[in-house]
């Protein structure tokens, strides 16, 4: 009888426990000062998250810069963990609504306005000698005010084999000297008429944010857009405009002519392999090409469709929780201050193939410095967009992906690009604007 | 929400050993009080996982639906009245593409799967050596992860993979390989094939049961009056079945209904909306786009859609007397 009764108790206790802890959902500004940063020792710990658990080269530097900025004090502990790319947002997301998030996080780029607009993250608060030496598009800024910086960009080019081009008597572009949209697709005419069955690669077999990083900025060369960028309220006329019309037309003809594949292998394997001739693809994989393809590798600027060349800009960056705050907030701060030295964004740049946010740092870098085997990217970083800086990104990046998604398999452009446009624009009303 | 609808009909199977009259006796001879909290005490793990996983979540939908909350917003929710459902019906394409392709998809996959698990359930029911490899063998995509076999279909549905180049050995290389997943016209048939291959050795294994319970002595006396094979199937067979096919039916129906996995690993809706569900479409608004309050709108559509299709096929194969 008395075992029965304290099971029933046990029992009851179950639920209790669930709706408090439902109870303490929203209410994670107020008191996250103490749940970020505890004092052990005279030392105060500040908590730190990645993404990067999958990437061991990304984290042998970040292990690197905390035992170094660790032993170079007697006041903070930075505390760090891992989590694999895939789960990150959604810890961040169950963290923030728990109130457990740490003090510090890092974000991909585009996400940083939505965080900032729903009080995740604060003014990162770090000296302004810092973030005014990165590149423009490795700080994350919401209404003004600095969120996020970051240690490196990616760049997105086109790859293609020297000896090929001279042998279909291809210009060869140059910066300053891009290919126009009728030389880039006489140019693929003329390399599957020399038996390349889809000269291009794409990258089309990829899926999620690929889509709007690397698709959007051929459509803002043709002079559209995934937002109308005055106003931040409507995407009417920036994505079913004439110019978003033309390249929805152009896109899909790559596919049905047979010009590119929407099915093969993430990565850069089919170009490495000879199978393509041209790969429109990312930094991160011109290692593993210059390998393949030696000397004969060249890296092209992206085609000028009408407004010069672009390319995506904003990776992952680093912010502030808004619930850190007192010594924590001021050994956060510290550590980020410390960790933007130009030998640290070297070998990010050099471990992860990417490109460094510094000219300090560009120098030491190994391959991207001067005389350096990837120095090409460095010069096409001044065609950098970033992804429209609105909460509203959310939803435009995966309504993006979709209507582009269709428009590659044939769906009716005008069409689809409408109604993206009724997606996108239903999301903002519904939320009044974004405080736009 | 696809458990205790599930159950329901399996009771009905057993109900001839009619459980209800044994209850009452063993509580009676444990005694009054006693007995009772231990029923209570027993009864709770499930009514209590029930109430925080099945009714809060139900009511929490039923409530959100009506605002714009968002995962993500500074902003308190604010009701919206009927806003997010008129936009379902009227500004939502992809919404009612997501409802055709789901009763599509359910409407083809019952019969066929039904009838394909009783056709197979009958053949490795006969009293003839191997029949238990071959139960193994249609059973075993049943323990596979669905998602294993839809990262596995994805690839053999490539055009240079196993579908197309099994079709272009048989045709002797007449065939032109199609890419089945990014093809509109294919992508949902491509995904049908695949749900009932990987589910179908399920209901076999039921069907099988059904078939055992059936007394021997039955067909002994159909074939004493001269039924052939086919009678003996039309009146033994398939009256002894009746309380398996019922619980076949809703299972296959809710299970259909609620298709998600597939098509998330596979196409991610598209091509051009021609695989999207509504479970899917709620995924994608409510969570991915964040728009909580519309997702839910979604999944209380969807809920009373599968109540009011199991409420029907309860009516209609209810019994009679």
């Amino acid at each position: 009888m008395k075992r029965t009764g304290r099971a029933i108790a046990a029992l009851a206790v179950v639920p209790v426990l669930a709706l408090a802890a439902c109870g303490r959902a929203g209410e994670g500004d107020s008191d996250g000062g103490t749940a970020t940063g505890d004092s052990t020792g005279g030392k105060t710990q500040v908590r730190l998250w990645t993404h990067s658990a999958g990437n061991p080269a990304e984290l042998e530097v970040y292990n690197q810069i905390m035992s170094d900025f660790n032993s170079s004090q007697d006041n903070y502990e930075v505390v760090s963990e891992s989590f694999p790319q895939g789960a990150y947002n959604d810890a961040i997301v169950a963290a923030a609504v728990s109130g457990d998030l740490p003090c510090l996080l890092d974000m991909d780029g585009p996400i940083v306005p939505n965080w900032a607009w729903a009080g995740y993250i604060q003014p990162l608060g770090i000296s302004e000698d810092i973030t005014n030496e990165l590149l423009p598009t490795a700080v994350g800024v919401w209404e003004d005010e600095v969120y996020s910086a970051g240690y490196w960009d990616a760049a997105l080019a086109i790859f293609a084999r020297q000896s090929v081009l001279e042998a279909n008597n291809i210009r060869i572009p140059t910066v300053d000297e891009p290919w126009t949209k009728d030389e880039f697709d006489a140019a693929l005419r003329t390399l599957k008429g020399a038996g390349y069955d889809t000269p291009l690669d794409i990258g089309a077999e990829d899926s999620g944010e690929w889509w709007p990083y690397a698709y959007s900025p051929l459509l803002q060369s043709f002079g559209g857009d995934l937002i109308d960028r005055s106003t931040f309220l409507t995407a009417e006329g920036a994505l079913n405009g004439p110019e978003a019309l033309a390249w929805g037309e152009w896109f899909q003809g790559l596919f049905t002519e047979g010009l590119a594949s929407n099915t093969g292998t993430i990565g850069n394997e089919e170009f490495n392999r000879d199978e393509v001739a041209l790969s429109y693809t990312g930094v991160w994989n011109a290692l593993n090409s210059l390998e393949a393809v030696g000397d004969d590798l060249l890296i092209l600027p992206p085609p000028d469709f009408g407004t010069g060349p672009k390319i995506g800009g904003g990776s992952w960056q680093w912010g502030i929780a808004s619930s850190c705050s007192g010594p924590a907030l001021d050994g956060a701060r510290a550590y980020l201050e410390f960790s933007f030295k130009p030998e640290y964004i070297a070998a990010f740049a050099d471990k992860q193939i990417v490109i460094p946010a510094t000219e300090a740092g560009t120098e030491l870098s190994e391959y991207f410095g001067e005389g350096g085997v990837l120095r090409p990217f460095t010069e096409l970083t001044q065609f950098a967009v970033l992804r429209p800086e609105t909460p509203a990104y959310a939803v435009i990046s995966t309504t993006f992906e979709t209507a582009a998604m269709d428009i590659m398999n044939g769906a009716d452009v005008k069409q689809i690009l409408d109604q993206a446009v009724k997606d996108i624009d239903a999301d903002i009303q519904n939320n009044d604007g974004y405080g736009f | 929400m696809t458990t205790p609808r599930a159950v329901e009909p399996a009771v009905g199977v057993t109900a001839t050993t009619s459980p209800a009259t044994t209850k009452p006796s063993f509580l009676r001879r444990r005694g009054g009080r006693h007995g009772k909290s231990a029923a209570y005490a027993m009864v709770a793990p499930a009514t209590i996982l029930l109430f925080l996983f099945l009714v809060v979540p139900v009511l929490l939908a039923v409530g959100l639906s009506f605002t714009n909350a968002r995962l993500i917003s500074p902003n308190p929710p604010r009701f919206v009245g009927l806003d997010n459902f008129i936009r379902a019906f009227t500004a939502d394409p992809t919404f009612v593409r997501s409802l055709i392709n789901t009763f599509l998809f359910a409407v083809v996959v019952v019969p066929v799967q039904a009838g394909l698990g009783l056709l197979m359930a009958i053949l490795v029911n006969q009293k003839l050596r191997g029949t238990t490899f071959f139960r193994i063998v249609y059973f075993i995509p049943v323990v596979t992860s669905i998602v294993v076999v839809s990262i596995l279909w994805r690839f053999m549905y490539q055009p240079d993979g196993m579908v197309n180049s099994f079709i272009d050995t048989i045709t002797f290389g007449a065939w032109e390989s199609i890419a089945w997943l990014n093809n509109p016209s294919t992508a949902l048939p491509a995904i049908i094939v695949m749900s009932i291959w990987q589910a179908v050795g399920f209901h076999m294994i039921i069907w099988l049961s059904g078939l055992q319970t059936i007394p021997e002595e039955l067909y002994e006396a159909a074939r004493m009056d001269g039924a052939d094979a086919w009678q003996q199937f039309k009146s033994v067979t398939w009256p002894g079945l009746r309380p398996t096919m019922i619980f076949i039916l809703v299972t296959i129906t809710i299970a259909a209904l609620g298709l998600f996995v597939q098509i998330d690993v596979m196409t991610q809706g598209g091509p051009v909306d021609s695989t999207t569900t509504l479970v899917y479409h709620a995924v994608r608004r409510g969570y991915r786009e964040q728009q909580t309050g519309y997702g839910a709108a979604i999944s209380l559509i969807f809920f009373i859609l599968v109540l009011l299709v199991a409420t029907i096929q309860r009516y209609l194969t209810r019994d009679k007397d």
